[in-house]
């Protein structure tokens, strides 16, 4: 059996910056991760984050992932890789599984950094070959360098959905058209206008009525919706394509903390059931803290923030930063996480986090 | 002579990516690609250019292969789904081992690579 100051799962931006931080406090962290590669969805994001700059705006995402990385390396801290996590059980022992063997793991503090994954859409013909998550398409592109297809449909237009546009076309891929059931575009207006100048039809409350082929996509038909999202006959489309990208969203990661036994709230703009944690990160177990979309759907600037703030308070509670200094970082933090939340796009999400933490108090 | 004829096909082994109209050449912010195809993969019976390390279903997607299985009751086609080993849509029976995720598993050179028919069965190496 292995031992750990602190056991870190999931190796993506917000696991490492928790060991990162972690580490720089002296704490012995090992992370875990079932991919081959760390550094999670981070490498797939070739564009430049937004944000201020102690956020690294105006940084590619995979630079990010490379910077994290390297200090990761900098300070020793273990990643364990192709090591699937598949339980924890009491006083804290992780059960893994590497190169087809069995492990053990016993941490004083769990950080779960598990993330989050692409939510489908149904519709006749949605299970065809060729219809398949943004995000799977990005991973595709930008990291396996391989076009999924070449003339795209994207379903979506939050920032997923108009940023992963963009990307296909830079990849070389032919996007015909990008649709989105609301009324309105969902994302920052930056990108819808980059991918308008491109000259990719946005049609907004419009959804797909069917999806036509054999054994692979080969015809896309579109509908509009009304104001009670009900589709108007009358009013299709037809786009000849033989990829659909779905950008409808992402569901938290939650079966580790489920299993731990960790108490959840249901908080829909966050991802639906997500584990309550107080302002620490620390959930309704003693030693179990989580970060990133785990805790509800963000982006990588947020979960490297909670990662950080998990790592702290993990270091603290060890005895590795005495109360003032830890709530010196901590508050630096907490800022930086509320400037994340701001602005017409992130008040939801900052309100939707208040309920979260808050949802501690109100357990019976 | 007959000497000569028995190296042709590992000298007219293709390791040239460019052309190929699914792998992304040039790109604007990550350059050129730079690898070459060093491994061959047998799918379906069929043999197809790889790199080594990349995910299987990389390979296929850029060799144009969409459908990865089907399903065990209706024999419905699925292919990739989420891309990052979460959903098992791109499972397949990989050197005789059913249900292997395409798209988290490296490619191997002389890899055999077969559709998967419903759960799929253990040592089908023939589809």
């Amino acid at each position: 059996m292995k031992r750990a100051d602190i056991a870190v799962i999931g190796a993506g931006p917000a696991g490492l910056s928790c060991a990162v931080e972690a580490a720089k406090a002296g704490a012995k962290v090992v992370v875990l991760d079932e991919n081959l590669k760390p550094g999670g969805q981070l490498f797939k994001q070739i564009h430049k984050f937004f944000g201020s700059r102690e956020h690294r705006a105006g940084t590619r995402g995979f630079r990010i992932g490379q910077q994290l990385l390297e200090e990761t390396e900098k300070l020793g801290v273990e990643v364990v890789l192709d090591a699937a996590v598949y339980g924890i059980y009491e006083d804290r022992l992780i059960a893994y599984i590497t190169n087809g063997k069995d492990h053990t793991l016993k941490a004083e503090k769990i950080v779960l950094a598990t993330g989050a994954s692409e939510n489908a859409l149904a519709f006749p013909g949605c299970t065809l070959p060729g219809v398949m998550g943004a995000g799977a398409a990005q991973t595709m592109i930008n990291v396996n360098r391989v076009l999924p297809g070449e003339k795209i449909l994207m379903v979506g237009s939050g920032n997923v959905g108009l940023i992963v546009s963009y990307q296909l076309m830079q990849a070389g891929a032919d996007v015909v058209a990008l649709i989105e059931a609301a009324p309105k575009i969902g994302g920052y207006g930056v990108h819808a206008s980059k991918i308008r100048r491109a000259g990719v039809p946005i049609h907004v409350s419009t959804t797909i009525k069917e999806i036509i082929g054999e054994e692979k996509v080969e015809e896309v038909v579109t509908i509009e919706l009304d104001r009670n999202w009900q589709q108007i006959p009358g009013t299709e489309k037809n786009f000849e394509a033989d990829t659909v990208c779905l950008a409808v969203g992402l569901s938290p990661l939650t079966e580790l903390a489920w299993m731990a036994g960790c108490e959840f709230v249901y908080i829909p703009p966050l991802g639906g059931q997500v584990p309550i944690h107080d302002r620490n990160m620390e959930t309704t177990l003693e030693g179990v803290y989580v970060a990133g979309d785990i805790t509800g759907v963000e982006e990588a600037s947020s979960a490297m923030e909670e990662g950080r703030l998990a790592g702290v308070a993990c270091a603290e509670s060890l005895g590795y930063y005495d109360k003032i200094k830890a709530l010196e970082l901590k508050n630096e933090i907490w800022n930086r996480l509320d400037a994340l939340r701001t602005g017409p796009f992130g008040e939801g999400r900052f309100q939707a986090k208040l309920k979260q933490v808050n949802a501690r108090g109100q357990l019976v | 002579m007959v000497r000569y004829f028995k190296l042709m096909p590992k000298m007219l082994f293709e390791t040239r990516i460019g052309g190929r109209k699914l792998r992304v050449i040039h790109h604007p912010i990550l350059g050129d690609e730079t690898r070459q195809f060093n491994a061959k993969i047998t799918v379906d019976g069929k043999e197809i250019p790889a790199i080594e390390g990349e995910p299987i279903a990389a390979a296929l997607l850029a060799a144009g292969i969409k459908k990865f299985r089907e399903t065990q009751k209706y024999h419905k086609p699925r292919g990739i789904f989420c891309a990052i080993g979460r959903c098992t849509d791109c499972v397949m029976t990989v050197d005789g081992v059913p249900n292997v995720r395409t798209c988290v598993t490296p490619v191997r050179d002389g890899m055999i690579i077969n559709t998967q028919k419903g759960l799929g069965k253990w040592g089908d190496q023939q589809s």
